[in-house]
């Protein structure tokens, strides 16, 4: 069982945790603007990367509160946690562990 | 034959306590300390079983958790019956009621070794090759026939009575094996002051240690500085845990043990578990987990009396049983030689030495012909015979790849080593990478992925002095490593190793060579005939292999699924380098070309028991009852599931079925007053300066403009445009909603509003707090209503002119602060009455009987079904599924219309949302008013039409109306709004039902009965 570190409290199993999808995905701020297909990419079109992937995940049974974190989809393992609003960390100097 | 194979002395065993046990029916005795295995060995029983798929006689191959063939059940009653125990890892007690399996009459005569009479028929992948006619006699006739006759053991019918339990540990590191590489890692982390786990599958800890007669460690015997060392290490405050196997090594060094803790005592007291899974999180893991010895590969070697040398060895030192009264052993390094020298000082005959090797060199071979033993290089055993014992073998020598001429040998053992496999199981599940060691001929663990390392022979560090330095190294750099952590409070104090604490051990042992193996040895025969088994337990044998190799399967994970080798219950432990070895001989590519199956948890089988725990019963699954639950248990209500929920479906009266209790319940609504819990509803409470702004965003509806004191009908999508849930919400103040959710909604309503306000509106000053279980709701509902509540509350005026249908008020009733909803979900004159949850039973209590005069009657969720559906109102989640947007379920109206936006406003203008032929919310009549249409039930404009007929839609909701005294439906139809008035047909088995569809508001259109 993986160990995730939520940005308030700290590492917890994954079993305090809830998957939210792909991160910096920020709902448009006139939806009424976009075209359908562009609507379409913000619905439903994700990246699906190998390798690093940003994603949210929610501490649901901890603090409750989201974050974002970068996790390798080859390895399972997190990269990186970080608040919601902080920027994806650059770890292209890193080995994904 | 009692004891017939015992030695005098010598062994772990205590002979001063003897032990009567039976097995198939006949009593033996053993010895404390003894194995089932052990114990029928000295009793000269080899038979213990019968093979997989031939029924072959088998017995022991093993001494250890590697074991293949003695799989055994053991009874202690009806309900307490294990099967498909290995024999070698049950521990004798007094009584010990054990029994063969796959065998009928009898394990001596089994009718089923008629299938290795037909095993020319028999190859890989006969079930696909055979089984293929007629079409639908795999099902009815073939599986079944195969399942009675190739079954292992039979699982118990009765529900298990014994008590599991689950438990976390933490340490800093933990030691997996307790041979002689496991326990120097603990003394070495031990001395750090870490916080240490040691385990060992086995009942004593000691591994190799126990059967080293031989060997001396710092002077002392091994088996008394074993001792010592266990009692530093327990001084220590090391937990040593016996009987517990690591079988699941998973991320971020997650460790799963299985403890074994009352199976080995003949009286388990009624407070101890019969097992604990341990789930530990270790700092640190020390993976010390030893190396299996491999078979040969050659024709006949799974008869009984047929055993793995090293295991034969310690049958005789750890256990005193003599394995037979005269050997051949055949061997492929010095293993083979350390037990035939053994042995013949036990007093065994060995009647000769075939060595693969064409010049054995070193100290074993020079010692055994020193003791006058037959030793023969560049020998093989050909062909072995004996029904239910091995009685002789056949041995040639070899030139050139090729055996000669047959020499018979006499024997009732045949004891074989095909070199170590180092025990790489855990090391792989933990995912790290395998290396192929060309000089051992082994899979080594490579690189690491966890914060683990192996030590002694599971990376072939092979022989005792190796494993105790090897080990002890590799536990102080775990101490070392696991002080580096952060989290780990007990190391603080602890003291990183250093030269001083450090340790050497004097070692004087004869260490074996590491020569060895794999693949099949030659025998001259024809092929098609020999069964040289190179997978016990599942009855494969190397033209197996070979077969599947030439009908084309390249990779290993093909060839193992193909032919089953290495799929059995023993997860190929003492058969998969052997069918590598195979495979690799036959496409001429070497061994790590050819590649290795994955290793996956469990290492060995584990019991359902530990891994359901206390989660059975009652404890299954949390039940949620409201505050008013004990009440309607009392009053005879049947009860149904809503998710986690348990609610009143009904309360029938004396003799009355559902059917009748319903009508009777929907009548006392209509005409006069019912009761009802409605506590199971969703609350959420939204409050602060954005509240309004935050509903807005979230809701369909308009709710800026809803005054305090009002409630009003929400609508939530998702962002995609389809229906979410829905309920009603109340607005007590400018900054406070009282939002209610579907029962099964709650959650996910709350953690999609969390999710938008948190990450997408944080700007927002909102607080929400589910409150679900603070309120209990009590609806009244019926023309009485009124009458019923106006005595019990202080504050509230209920006129219809101060309190309109879709309006609240707080103040009290029956004592009680109080939200108090006007609203009815039955179309009436109704009130919904939230108390505090802990004054909810009293409160229903004083509703109720201040409605007996007016005959008020409880009615449950089938009643509540009922008269929603005669009003057209949905349930989302059965009308909606998933894919209805608000105007498909007649919900336009609540989409406000002049909102810039809302969480789902822009997917409704998407083009699929103005097909005509949406799937929209209408009624439907039965032509004949008694039928009662099924609930998802497809709906045709032509029943008679060409296969496959046009699906129009299907039936969500249907009900027996007593109010309307005819059946009424609601169903979601393809342009079903253009389509009412028209007939359409429900096939079903019995014929199509004709059906009118209609406007889904069945009672009450105008809404008179709710303006009173």
């Amino acid at each position: 069982m993986l160990i995730i570190t939520c940005p308030w409290c700290g590492e917890r199993p994954e079993i305090e945790f809830v998957y939210g999808g792909e991160a910096h995905i920020a709902r448009p701020t006139d939806p009424s603007a976009l075209s359908d297909q562009e609507w379409a990419d913000f619905l439903y079109n994700r990246t699906n990367p190998k390798g690093t992937h940003a994603e949210r995940w929610r501490h649901t049974h901890g603090c409750g509160r989201f974050f974002n974190a970068v996790r390798d989809t080859v390895s399972d393992f997190f990269v990186a946690t970080y608040k919601p609003g902080e920027p994806r960390p650059d770890l292209s100097q890193d080995d994904a562990k | 034959m009692s004891g017939s194979f015992r030695t005098s002395s010598g062994g772990r065993i205590d002979r001063a306590a003897p032990l009567a046990f039976r097995f198939d029916g006949t009593t033996y005795r053993g010895y404390a300390g003894d194995t089932l295995a052990s114990a029928l060995l000295a009793n000269g029983v080899h038979l213990l079983g019968r093979s997989f798929k031939y029924h072959r006689p088998r017995g022991l191959l093993s001494a250890g958790s590697d074991e293949p063939n003695a799989l055994v059940e053991v009874k202690r009653d009806a309900a307490r019956v294990t099967p498909n125990l290995r024999a070698t890892q049950v521990e004798l007690y007094e009584g010990l009621d054990a029994a063969s399996q796959n065998r009928w009459p009898s394990l001596a005569r089994d009718a089923g070794a008629m299938n290795d009479l037909f095993a020319p028929f028999l190859p890989a992948g006969f079930y696909y090759k055979t089984f293929m006619w007629p079409a639908g006699a795999w099902k009815r006739f073939y599986e079944p026939k195969i399942r009675a006759m190739a079954g292992l053991g039979k699982a118990p019918t009765l529900p298990d009575p014994d008590r599991y339990t689950q438990n976390y540990a933490h340490c800093d590191v933990l030691v997996i094996g307790a041979g002689p590489a496991g326990i120097a890692s603990a003394l070495a982390a031990a001395a750090t002051g870490a916080r240490v786990i040691l385990v060992d599958e086995q009942a004593e800890l000691g591994g190799s240690l126990l059967a080293a007669p031989d060997a001396t460690i710092d002077t002392q015997p091994a088996i008394e500085w074993l001792a010592d060392a266990l009692a530093e290490l327990a001084a220590a405050g090391v937990v040593l845990m016996p009987r517990t196997t690591a079988f699941g090594y998973f991320p971020h060094n997650m460790i799963a043990l299985a403890e074994r803790v009352t199976d080995h005592l003949a009286a388990p007291g009624p407070d101890m578990p019969r097992e604990r899974l341990w789930q530990v999180r270790a700092g640190e893991v020390v993976l010390a987990t030893g190396a299996l010895e491999r078979p040969l590969v050659f024709p006949e070697n799974d008869r009984p009396g047929i055993l793995l040398a090293d295991s034969a060895r310690i049958y005789l030192t750890r256990y005193g049983v003599k394995p037979g009264e005269r050997a051949v052993i055949f061997t492929a390094g010095d293993s083979g030689y350390r037990t035939a020298l053994d042995l013949a000082a036990g007093g065994v005959a060995i009647a000769a030495v075939a060595d693969l090797r064409a010049a054995p060199e070193g100290e074993w071979p020079a010692r055994a012909l020193a003791a006058g033993i037959d030793v023969r290089p560049s020998t093989v055993i050909t062909g072995t015979s004996g029904r239910l014992r091995v009685n002789g073998v056949h041995l040639a020598k070899v030139k050139n790849g090729k055996a000669g001429l047959n020499e018979p040998v006499a024997c009732d053992t045949v004891l074989m080593s095909g070199g170590w496999t180092p025990s790489v199981h855990l090391f792989s599940q933990s995912r790290g990478k395998l290396t192929w060691d060309e000089t051992l001929g082994a899979y080594l663990p490579g690189q690491s992925v966890e914060r683990e390392r192996s030590a002694g022979a599971c990376r072939g560090r092979y022989g005792l002095a190796a494993a105790l330095a090897d080990g002890y190294h590799a536990g102080e750099q775990a101490a070392a490593e696991a002080m580096k952590h952060p989290a780990s409070a007990a190391l603080k104090g602890a003291k990183a190793p250093t030269r001083s604490t450090s340790r050497a051990f004097g070692v004087v042992a004869t260490e074996t060579g590491t020569d060895g193996f794999i693949g099949a040895t030659p025998h001259g025969r024809n092929p098609a005939f020999a069964k040289a088994f190179v997978d016990w337990q599942n009855d494969v044998t190397a033209k197996d292999i070979a077969l599947a190799t030439r009908e084309g399967f390249r990779s290993i994970e093909h060839v193992k699924r193909y032919t089953t080798t290495g799929m059995a219950t023993d997860q190929g432990k003492t058969s998969n380098m052997n069918a590598l070895g195979i495979v690799s001989e036959q496409l001429g590519q070497p061994v790590p070309k050819i590649g290795l199956t994955t290793f996956r948890p469990p290492f060995t089988p584990t019991t359902f028991g530990i891994f359901a725990g206390t989660a059975r019963g009652d404890l299954f699954d949390p039940v949620r009852v409201t505050p008013i639950h004990g009440w309607a248990e009392a009053r005879g209500a049947v009860f149904e599931p809503v998710s986690l929920w348990k609610r009143a479906l009904y309360f029938p009266n004396r003799g009355e079925d559902m059917h009748a209790a319903v009508a009777r319940e929907c009548k006392a609504v209509r005409t006069g007053v019912g009761i009802f819990d409605a506590s199971t509803l969703g609350k959420i409470e939204v409050v602060g300066p954005d509240a309004a702004e935050f509903m807005n965003r979230i809701y369909t509806n308009a709710w800026t403009k809803l005054a305090p004191g009002r409630l009003r009908y929400g609508v939530m999508l998702r962002e995609d445009g389809f229906v979410m849930d829905d309920g009603v919400v109340g607005r007590l103040s400018s900054d406070r909603f009282h939002v209610t959710t579907t029962t099964g909604g709650a959650a996910r309503v709350l953690a999609h509003m969390e999710d938008y306000l948190q990450t997408e509106w944080p700007d927002l000053d909102v607080w929400l707090t589910s409150t679900t279980e603070q309120w209990a709701v009590i609806a009244v509902q019926g023309p009485n209503a009124r009458a019923v509540l106006e005595p019990l509350v202080e504050g509230i005026d209920l006129s219809k002119g101060a309190m309109p249908n879709m309006s609240v008020a707080e103040g009290r009733i029956a004592g009680v602060p109080t939200r108090l909803f006007r609203l009815s979900f039955a179309g009436e004159l109704g009130f919904e009455v939230n108390v505090p949850a802990a004054h909810g039973r009293a409160v229903w209590e004083a509703i109720f009987k201040a409605g007996e005069p007016f005959g008020i009657t409880p009615y449950g969720t089938e009643t509540m079904h009922v008269l929603r559906a005669e009003k057209g109102y949905i349930i989302v989640g059965q009308e909606t599924d998933g894919t209805a947007g608000p105007d498909d379920v007649n919900l336009g109206w609540a989409v406000g219309k002049n909102k810039k936006d809302f969480v789902g406003k822009r997917s409704l203008n998407r083009a699929a949302f103005f097909m005509p032929d949406r799937k929209q919310l209408v009624g439907l009549l039965t032509r004949n008013p008694k039928v009662v249409l099924e609930e998802g039930a497809q709906l045709v404009a032509d029943p008679g039409a060409a296969v496959p007929v046009p699906m129009l839609g299907h039936v969500t909701s249907a009900y027996m109306s007593a109010t309307l005294g005819r059946s009424i439906a609601l169903a979601m139809v393809k342009g079903g709004r253009s389509r009412i008035g028209r007939t359409l047909h429900v096939p079903m088995p019995k014929g199509a039902i004709a059906v009118e569809v209609v406007d889904p508001v069945f009672y009450d259109a105008e809404g008179a009965r709710l303006d009173v």
